[in-house]
């Protein structure tokens, strides 16, 4: 280390000014003047796009982040409007946020929550943003929406599936567009039993983790009370890439269905190894066996391959609804339009779900008249609305979660494209998958007061 | 002065000094600037430089003394996370008694898996200190679901209501020092600059204070002579007949509570816990933070932990529409040829820029970035006096 002079009153000197600076503008608080976190005083407003860019994730943070840069394109007024003008609130016009041109920051949230909040922190404490979205995971989800509600600024949950989100852990200040592993199981069971019989044995493999575990009890749960029977449930490591040894037990566990409670490699890597061991082609009690994947996405279709073909799962929406089901889910075009021009394939449900919560909030603002967290929670809080993909949705002001129809799927047998891998079955309404807002799954939540922070 | 003298002193009181001014010294770019972007001065990033320094400091006595490379080490920031969130749950919203019950925790925890480990040395010990924090995570991600609240962690909610806080029904609990909210700040403005001066970085930077001051005594004590002496040679030492083990563990559990204070203080700041905090890649920064910064150096891990941290922080949000206001000034096609070629190496590429910066450090200063300061102050020292160079040297030696 080098050698510094430090005398005596050097000390002293520049620790009596340091003094001074710190007790000098205590009045200076950040409350003082704006009523509420990081209030936009420019021309300009900032949002904060917190997406995975590293890690398990990453595809999905990426097309979560093209949805993002093609929703602020629209609310500033620049392409063809998307889904503003299928859109039933006619609030936006195209001209920004109340008038204020939309800026954006991004960050990583490496798919960890401490990672997550250091990002979103600082959004809000540097950039002043005045709103967070974004993340395509459980864990993720709830840790940023605690620590928007903390510093009082609003929430748009991103891809997130766990009961939790909007369950124990929900918050005032977060909202969540995507659906969760209730509607999944409610969804899924009529068609299942419907498919596959009443009397069925199912085995349950469960990605050892908060999202696998309200997935499995929402699917065992829904799938029980239609009469089915749940054999055994095995929970695997999330780190695990090959399943050939949860595999091998369960064509001797006498069951007849695979439930496969897993997301993203995991389900890749489990179904690659069920088809392998022959699961597609056995038969177990008389019937044939059938593998079940409860969520599913286009980005793990395409990972698994041939091997999905055939296999049911639910979607929160996907992009053929308009053209295969009709004027029901208007928007669903639009968006799937203006999102190919970009980027020169059709968007993932992840995509969707984000760029709808940014029209949604931009909406809420407007509708509001202001930025006020508290305000914009008003606007948001039991909120109908159409005509954004997804048909008629509500954001039901209990628990802040949005009710709309779940899309069922299964795996296509002979893909034109690897942009088409999946086909739609179904689409189950609304009323079948709305639950009280102390449903037991969902229970143990409270969401306090809304937060206007500083 | 306090016990300390000479060359500790001075860098004791730099360091003082840099922590002291660090709202300044962070944010030298006027907001409004295009250089705003490299503004490391708010309070979030601030609170982690100290945080983890204090982590890495820790570290540094078991690494940089005895040479035990620990690999590990997060299980210990975990451990004094989970206990102190579960004191703020419910016990008092005051940061204190949550910071003690961190250090008491990842002390006994630290004890339990130091006595195993230490049986062995070299990288035996490595895989074992990296088996036992990869099973404590492995633990708190699912097994251990209702006490550490598995893949979502654990929160302060609106139901928490601990003993010895009153908060009115449905408030959510904020963390405080008797009465300080750590989240309130200060804000100084002057022309276009804009410091904050933030409650929270300034408790963080008192502890880590407290914590380098008492690490330089333990460099400086017969019982970190003792240590270093294991690192040399402790085959030689076992034969003089001395028992080293009793040393090692002591250095070991030492350096656990410095990862359980500084989990503690994680939790004062930003009231939440997540498993992912004692995975092994937690546990390998730290060791990159220290041969980053210059194992076995007083200030090196300090160093270290900021320039991880700000690489982390600063690096990884400078996206492509970033780059392109950048270099809007240049011709189109000059623009969109310099944002492919520096692309690559920001936003979520700030990983490769690290993993450069890091190869560069080992290939061309051993001694870490303090090795590169002293390289620096050398040179500008030859012209004036010719025997301050050799003295220096002999001095600062990184040990590894």
């Amino acid at each position: 280390m080098s050698k510094y002079n430090v005398t005596r009153r050097g000390v002293l000197r520049t620790g009596a000014g340091a003094a001074a600076g710190l007790t000098l503008p205590t009045y200076l608080r950040a409350a003082a003047h704006s009523g509420f976190t990081n209030a936009p005083t420019g021309d300009t407003v900032t949002l904060g796009f917190n997406v995975p860019q590293s890690g398990p994730y990453a595809d999905e943070g990426a097309d979560e982040l093209r949805a993002y840069q093609l929703a602020v394109e629209h609310l500033n007024g620049e392409g063809d409007g998307g889904m503003l003008q299928t859109f039933s609130s006619q609030a936006l016009e195209g001209t920004g946020i109340l008038g204020k041109k939309v800026e954006y920051v991004t960050g990583d949230t490496q798919t960890k929550s401490d990672a997550a909040r250091a990002s979103a922190r600082s959004m809000i404490e540097k950039d002043g943003a005045v709103m967070i979205t974004g993340g395509s995971s459980s864990g993720v989800a709830v840790a940023v929406q605690a620590l928007c509600q903390e510093a009082g600024v609003i929430f748009m949950a991103g891809l997130t599936h766990s009961n939790d989100t909007t369950g124990k852990d929900r918050k005032a200040n977060g909202f969540r567009h995507f659906f969760n592993s209730y509607m999944s199981g409610a969804a899924l069971a009529p068609i299942l039993v419907d498919q596959y019989g009443a009397d069925r044995k199912a085995y349950h493999l469960t990605a050892d983790y908060n999202w696998g575990y309200t997935t499995e009890e929402a699917m065992a749960s829904s799938t029980e009370a239609l009469g089915w029977e749940t054999v055994n449930s095995v929970k695997t490591p999330l780190t695990q890439t090959d399943f050939s040894s949860y595999i091998a037990p369960v064509l001797n566990s006498g069951a007849d269905i695979l439930v496969l409670n897993h997301y993203g490699g995991n389900m890749v890597n489990s179904l690659t190894n069920a088809v392998q061991f022959g699961l597609r082609e056995a038969q177990a009690n008389g019937k044939q066996f059938e593998i079940v994947v409860p969520l599913y996405s286009e980005l793990m279709a395409r990972g698994a391959g041939q091997n999905i073909a055939g296999i049911l799962g639910s979607q929160n929406w996907d992009w053929k609804l308009e053209n295969q089901l009709g004027e029901r889910y208007k928007g669903t075009n639009a968006f799937v339009k203006s999102f190919g021009e970009k980027y020169g394939f059709p968007p993932s449900q992840a995509a969707h779900t984000c760029y709808v919560q940014t029209l949604l909030y931009a909406d809420a603002v407007t509708r509001a008249g202001s930025f006020e967290p508290c305000a914009v929670v008003e606007a948001l809080e039991g909120f109908e609305f159409d005509g954004l993909g997804n048909g008629p949705t509500l954001y039901r002001a209990e628990d802040h979660q949005c009710f709309k129809d779940v899309v069922v799927v299964r795996g296509k047998e002979n893909p034109e494209n690897e942009f088409d891998l999946v086909e739609i079955v179904e689409v189950t309404p609304t009323e079948q998958v709305t639950y009280a807002p102390d449903h037991p799954q969902f229970s143990g939540g409270a969401l306090g007061s809304c937060n206007n922070g500083a | 002065m306090l016990g300390i003298k000479g060359k500790d002193l001075s860098v004791f009181l730099l360091v003082a000094m840099l922590a002291l001014l660090a709202p300044f010294l962070l944010n030298p770019f006027p907001v409004d600037s295009a250089m705003a972007q490299f503004n490391a001065g708010y309070p979030d990033l601030m609170q982690r430089f100290v945080i983890f320094g204090i982590f890495a400091i820790g570290f540094n006595i078991l690494f940089g003394l005895t040479g035990y490379l620990s690999f590990g080490h997060a299980a210990f920031l975990g451990v004094g996370s989970y206990a102190a969130i579960w004191m703020m749950k419910l016990v008092s919203l005051n940061i204190i008694p949550g910071i003690i019950m961190a250090i008491i925790f990842a002390a006994l925890f630290s004890v339990v898996v130091g006595y195993i480990s230490l049986r062995r040395s070299g990288i035996y010990f490595s895989i074992l200190t990296l088996a036992f924090a990869q099973m404590s995570y492995a633990l708190a991600y699912s097994v251990l679901t209702p006490i550490t609240g598995g893949e979502t962690g654990l929160q302060i909610k609106p139901g928490d209501d601990p003993l010895l806080s009153n908060l009115a029904e449905g408030e959510i609990g904020r963390a405080n020092l008797f009465g300080l909210e750590m989240g309130d700040s200060a804000i100084l403005r002057a022309g276009g600059w804009e410091f904050t001066m933030n409650v929270g970085y300034y408790v963080c930077a008192l502890v880590m204070l407290v914590a380098f001051y008492l690490a330089i005594r333990i460099f400086r004590s017969p019982f970190g002579m003792m240590l270093r002496a294991v690192k040399s040679n402790q085959q030689r030492m076992n034969y003089t007949g001395l028992n080293s083990r009793p040393y090692t563990l002591a250095a070991f559990v030492i350096s656990g509570m410095y990862a359980g204070l500084a989990g503690g203080l994680m939790v004062a700041m930003d009231t939440q816990v997540g498993p992912e905090r004692m995975f092994w890649t937690a546990s390998g920064e730290v060791v990159l933070m220290t041969i980053l910064g210059g194992a076995g150096t007083l200030i090196g891990p300090v160093l270290g932990a900021g320039f991880i941290k700000y690489m982390e922080n600063i690096v990884s949000k400078i996206n492509s529409t970033v780059l392109h206001e950048w270099f809007a000034f240049l011709p189109d096609g000059m623009e969109d040829f310099l944002v492919t070629i520096f692309y690559p190496f920001v936003g979520k590429g700030w990983h490769l820029t690290l993993g450069l910066m890091f190869m560069a450090v080992v290939i061309f200063l051993p001694g870490g970035l303090v090795e590169g300061g002293q390289r620096i102050a050398s040179i500008f020292r030859r012209g004036k006096k010719s025997g301050a160079g050799d003295e220096s040297a002999k001095q600062e030696t990184p040990a590894e």
